[in-house]
């Protein structure tokens, strides 16, 4: 009876190398006595044994082993340079069911993507890693590696690598050990028959932790890289033994006895969930479902902490309370106060296809600079608001329609001078076609978060309701 | 190929192996060897001659080619 053979994870017939098919479709691309076939056949055999192949998603990296998924029989992606570990997250995060392989060389892992590795084990992520590890840049040609031993020859290295000038190999699996995330971290190695069966048994004890969903799952394989290393096969398994493992010690670092732990995930939540989550007030309809013959596009602008983002929430969210389709995009410099900000928001009947506006037909200038930087953009018949308050000069166009009001001052009068974005706010409501003040006055309570604040807001409501009277 | 004998042995796909020596050097009862002749990849395949196999899988395991080696248990004697 046939006691081993090659294992169904694998794909019938390997098209990289053949992909006509033929007698060569069952070779690797890997060079002679390479470790990483090694590796892929412990992993094909655990995914066939395991029953897991259907839902097994193996993440190729960037390296020798970019084609895996020429080889694994199961979801496939090829992930962007050392990056593994973050897709594995999205993936892990959005498919309950998923087995996550994440496959990675030492270039890939311990250079590139090293915080994506970290961050991913310190987080915990339900996903097993195979690390493997060659101590040097293989597809590339031989070049030091973050893994490659003092004093080791590389392509890049040629009198040995030296700790003052390219500092010492990375022990990966004991800095994934330092962190509190991770269930299970061992190194392997592959260098003899009984290394090789005891990563086939961590191989299959981090896949069965994810099967388990007990967590983070981190294997470092010592691997062989004859070709790199300019050695034959069987004198780079004697090099591994005699050099490799003196400096990554072969153990298990850590299995902890782990409660099954959730994927993280959130959860779904239905449409009733939405909608009231999304609603401007518990229980409140929409306001009405105003018609719009064209989209409004209102430039809010101002000082950082004028609440020039915040109105244009508030503008987007009553638009939106009126059935009301609305786009809201902020533009601001690094400074939370005192710099620069702008929000533009675009209420329209249908889908607003671009929140970028480029011709606005309102400006709300909340300072001088902002009518200075803005006022040749609205549209002719457009509408010009200016903070009297603050804003000393007048605007130069006459095709436009403009209200002067002191709207900082009216705020301050109140005795809350950071509602002057409101009172502008009410101020271009009470002139515009759509939305409806109602409708501000119904997501304020929702999205003002200091409740203490929601009724002196609403006064300056009423306050600009006088002023537009004159 | 593919001939079912009772005894213990290693069926190999000479057309896949890169003649890496490792399962020569692994195998503990001295069963494999490279042969004479060369595949169509360019290598000089290992070949199974020994009646001392005990299907013990190490050299399926230490292959690094996925589809070589198959390890053949024979019926017990």
């Amino acid at each position: 009876m046939v006691k081993h053979t090659k294992p169904k994870g694998f794909y019938d017939e390997f098209l990289r190398k053949a992909p006509e098919g033929g007698p060569a479709a069952g070779t690797t691309h890997y060079c002679p006595g390479c470790g990483h076939g090694t590796v892929h056949k412990l992993i094909a055999e655990a995914i066939e044994d395991m029953n897991i192949g259907d839902r097994t998603i193996f993440l190729s990296p960037v390296g020798c082993s970019v084609f895996a998924y020429y080889y694994m029989d199961a979801g496939n992606i090829q992930c962007a340079h050392g990056r593994a570990p973050a897709v594995g997250t999205g993936v892990i995060r959005t498919r309950d069911d998923a087995i996550v392989i994440s496959y990675q060389g030492d270039g890939d892992l311990a250079a590139i993507g090293t915080a994506e590795i970290v961050h991913a084990a310190n987080r915990g992520e339900n996903m097993a890693v195979f690390f493997v590890n060659n101590a040097i840049y293989g597809m590339t040609g031989g070049q030091l590696a973050p893994t490659s031993l003092l004093g080791q020859t590389t392509a890049t290295t040629p009198f040995g690598r030296l700790q003052e000038r390219e500092g010492g190999p990375i022990h990966m699996a004991e800095v994934i050990d330092a962190l509190d995330g991770p269930v299970f971290v061992e190194r392997t190695t592959l260098s003899n028959a009984a290394g090789v069966m005891k990563t086939r048994k961590a191989v299959r004890q981090a896949l069965s932790n994810q099967v388990e969903r007990r967590g983070f799952s981190f294997v470092e394989i010592l691997s062989p890289c004859p070709v790199g290393w300019k050695m034959t096969p069987v004198q780079s398994r004697v090099w591994m033994k005699e050099e490799m493992e003196k400096n990554f010690e072969v153990k298990k670092f850590r299995d902890r006895d782990h409660v099954t732990r959730s994927s993280g995930r959130m959860n779904l939540m239905d449409d009733d969930a939405l909608l009231e989550l999304l609603l401007p007030a518990e229980g409140k309809e929409a306001v009405s479902t105003a018609k719009l013959e064209e989209e409004l596009r209102v430039k809010i602008c101002g000082f950082g902490g004028q609440g020039v983002l915040s109105a244009g929430t508030l503008l987007a969210n009553a638009a939106i309370v009126d059935g009301l389709e609305a786009t809201w995009l902020p533009s601001y410099g690094p400074e939370m106060r005192g710099g620069t900000a702008n929000a533009s928001v675009v209420i329209s009947s249908l889908p607003v296809g671009s929140p970028v506006i480029a011709r606005p037909t309102a400006l709300l200038a909340m300072n001088g600079p902002s009518l200075d930087s803005f006022e040749d953009d609205v549209v002719s018949g457009g509408l010009i608001i200016v903070n009297s308050s603050l804003v000393k000069q007048k605007v130069k166009r006459d095709d436009v329609k403009v209200i002067y009001a002191p709207v900082s001052a009216m705020a301050s009068e109140a005795g809350f001078i950071k509602g002057a974005n409101i009172v502008m706010l009410a101020l271009y409501l009470l002139n515009a076609e759509a939305p409806s003040l109602d409708g501000l006055k119904s997501v304020i309570p929702r999205l003002i978060k200091k409740k203490e604040l929601v009724d002196v807001n609403l006064k300056l409501i009423d306050r600009a309701e006088e002023f537009n009277k004159g | 190929m593919g001939v079912i004998v009772a005894e213990n042995h290693v069926e190999v796909n000479a057309d896949l192996c890169k003649s890496c020596r490792v399962c020569v050097e692994t195998c503990p009862k001295h069963c494999l060897e490279i042969g004479s002749g060369i595949n169509a990849l360019g290598y000089q395949a290992v070949r199974f001659d020994s009646e001392e196999c005990t299907a013990c899988g190490m050299c399926f395991y230490v292959c690094p080619e996925p589809g070589v080696l198959t390890v053949i248990k024979g019926a017990d004697k």
